[in-house]
C-alpha cells in the first residue's frame, strides 16, 4: 500500500532530479541570461521542495521559510536584471574557446 | 470523501512533476534561449501550481493552507513577471530571437 509519505518522498526525489539538470544549465548557460533564467528556476523549484520537505516530515512551518526565499528569490532575479539593463556585451554567446565578455559577465554574476 | 481528495491530491502531485521534469528537458534540450525560456517559464507556473493546491488539499482548512495559498498566489504573481523582464532584458542587450536549429550545441 503507498500511502501519502511515498508521494511525498517520490515528488522531493523528483524535484531534487529537476533541480540538478536546471544547475547543469546554469553551469553550463551559453549567454548569461541562461544561467539567470536557470538559477530563477532552481529558486522556484526549491520552494516547491521546501513545501514538500514541510509536509514530508509533519512540520509545516517549513512554509515559513518557503515563503520567504520566494521574495527573495524574486527579488535577486530582478536586481540581477537590473545590473545588466543596456550591456550588450552580456548578451554574446560564449564560444567553445571562452570567449572575454561573456566570462566577465558569468564572473560578475556569481 | 477523504480517499476522493487523497487521489485527487495525488493525482495534482504527480502531474506537477511531470511537468517539472517536462521543463527541466525543455531548459537542456531546447536550442534557444528563447525557446529554453518559453519551457521553463510555463512548466514553472504550471508546477507550482499543481504541486501547492495539491498540498493544500492535503492539509484542508488550517493554517499551513493559508500560508500555502500565499506562497501560490505569489509565485503566480512573481515567476511571469520574472520572466517578462528576462526577455525584455535580453531582447534589449541583443539577443536574437530567431532559432539557430542548424547549429548542434
Amino acid at each position: 500500500m503507498i500511502g501519502i509519505t511515498h508521494i511525498y518522498a517520490g515528488a522531493c526525489l523528483a524535484l531534487l532530479a529537476i533541480m540538478g539538470i536546471t544547475i547543469f544549465r546554469a553551469i553550463l548557460g551559453p549567454s548569461a541570461f541562461d544561467r539567470v533564467m536557470a538559477v530563477n528556476m532552481f529558486g522556484t523549484k526549491t520552494v516547491l521542495l521546501l513545501s514538500l520537505l514541510g509536509f514530508l516530515s509533519g512540520r509545516p512551518d517549513f512554509l515559513d521559510i518557503a515563503l520567504v526565499y520566494a521574495l527573495v528569490n524574486f527579488l535577486s532575479t530582478i536586481a540581477i536584471l537590473r545590473f545588466f539593463e543596456g550591456r550588450t556585451s552580456v548578451a554574446v554567446e560564449e564560444d567553445p574557446a571562452g570567449g572575454a565578455p561573456s566570462t566577465k559577465a558569468s564572473s560578475s554574476e556569481e | 470523501m477523504e480517499t476522493m481528495l487523497s487521489w485527487i491530491s495525488t493525482l495534482c502531485i504527480g502531474l506537477g512533476v511531470f511537468l517539472g521534469v517536462t521543463g527541466a528537458v525543455g531548459i537542456f534540450r531546447l536550442p534557444n534561449f528563447f525557446t529554453r525560456l518559453h519551457a521553463a517559464s510555463i512548466t514553472d507556473s504550471g508546477c507550482a501550481f499543481l504541486i501547492l493546491f495539491g498540498l493544500m488539499l492535503q492539509s484542508g482548512l488550517t493554517i499551513p493552507t493559508v500560508k500555502l495559498c500565499f506562497i501560490l498566489i505569489f509565485l503566480l504573481i512573481s515567476s511571469p513577471t520574472a520572466t517578462h523582464a528576462l526577455a525584455k532584458t535580453a531582447l534589449d542587450c541583443g539577443a536574437e530571437p530567431t532559432p539557430h536549429l542548424h547549429e548542434e550545441r
